[in-house]
């Protein structure tokens, strides 16, 4: 009997647990800030591919708006730092938070960097990955509400073991077979749904339009 | 093995497995929004940009559905960058009407539409 209960006690560890691991960051000034909105800056681009930062950004609404946030329009606000005379992502991130928050009038703002993006050829087979780093500002007060990383490789797809990452892996991994140009595009997807979703360890919080909101 | 051991372990196994994995419904229609602002990025026509999107409205709306956030802002840049300035008022003002989130930023673009300083 003692198995079925050690069965028991694990079951019930991961219906309890399961989606609800503890949180290892300090979230109480984002807790506080109880941000609706968010302005996704042009990301920072430190790889040597010129158009990683339009692929990952043009990519980054999906995750934010499904936890439940409104995101401005990515294309739109490129538009209005261009008007502007603001070109460059570096020159965009370094606008005064306030500034940023009488424009467009959001409540955060995502500062992005790419620091790899492309494909290595290797010997026998080559590895396309994408890398970035995200920084959540409230753009009230300027204080960093958020921060994190992810990185996905069209190498993982081998042995993903299944699951729904697993499955998003091998069908952009089907796609980079299939696409010569722009091979790390579908995996810029997966690296910004790793990076932006909510409901994981670390991650960023449910917003207001998602029923979640507040359980985390 | 006993019937409740087994039944025990499969159930721990189903629990682990799916745990997370229960997807719900997404909480917009989205489309092709996302490969349309790319498509914008990388500076393919705009004519075919204002089609597909057009022609997924109509499926979102058909579906009874929402767009996601953007959408109609988005396609609204596209008509202004096409002259088109009543339906670029009208898509302006929908994002804002959907989305309240969005109201300072509508109103920045439609105010500096009406005084000629729009893009393009």
């Amino acid at each position: 009997m003692s198995l079925l209960k050690l069965t028991g006690a694990l079951l019930a560890l991961a219906l309890l647990g399961g989606c609800a691991a503890p949180k290892t960051v300090d979230y109480s000034a984002y807790k506080q800030a109880r941000p609706k909105s968010i302005l996704v800056l042009p990301p920072i681009n430190e790889s040597p591919e010129v158009q990683a930062s339009y692929s990952l950004v043009s990519q980054v609404t999906y995750p934010l708006a499904e936890a439940g946030y409104y995101v401005l329009p990515i294309a739109l606000v490129d538009e209005t730092f261009r008007q502007n005379g603001l070109t460059t992502a570096n020159d965009i991130q370094a606008v005064q938070p306030a500034k940023l928050h009488d424009i467009f009038g959001a409540d955060a703002a995502l500062y992005i960097t790419i620091s790899e993006y492309g494909t290595q050829y290797m010997l026998i087979s080559s590895d396309t990955s994408v890398t970035a780093s995200a920084k959540l500002v409230d753009l009230r007060t300027g204080t960093t509400l958020w921060t994190g990383s992810a990185r996905a490789s069209s190498e993982e797809g081998n042995n993903n073991g299944g699951g729904l990452v697993g499955m998003l892996i091998t069908a952009a991994v089907k796609q980079v077979i299939n696409s010569s140009t722009d091979a790390a595009h579908p995996i810029a997807g997966i690296t910004s749904a790793r990076l932006l979703s909510a409901g994981q360890r670390t991650g960023i919080l449910y917003g207001p339009r998602n029923p979640k909101y507040g359980t985390d | 093995m006993s019937k409740a051991v087994k039944l025990a372990l499969t159930l721990a196994a189903v629990a682990t497995v799916t745990g997370c994995q229960t997807a719900p419904q997404p909480l917009y229609q989205w489309e092709s929004y996302q490969p349309q602002v790319y498509e914008y990025f990388k500076g393919e026509p705009k004519e075919a940009q204002v089609e597909a999107l057009e022609r997924d409205l109509q499926k979102i709306n058909a579906s009874g559905r929402k767009a996601p956030p953007g959408y109609h802002a988005h396609l609204g840049m596209l008509y202004m960058n096409m002259g088109k300035d009543d339906q670029m008022v009208q898509e302006f003002r929908t994002e804002k009407a959907l989305f309240p989130e969005s109201a300072a930023y509508m109103d920045f673009l439609l105010k500096n539409a009406k005084a000629g300083v729009a893009t393009k």
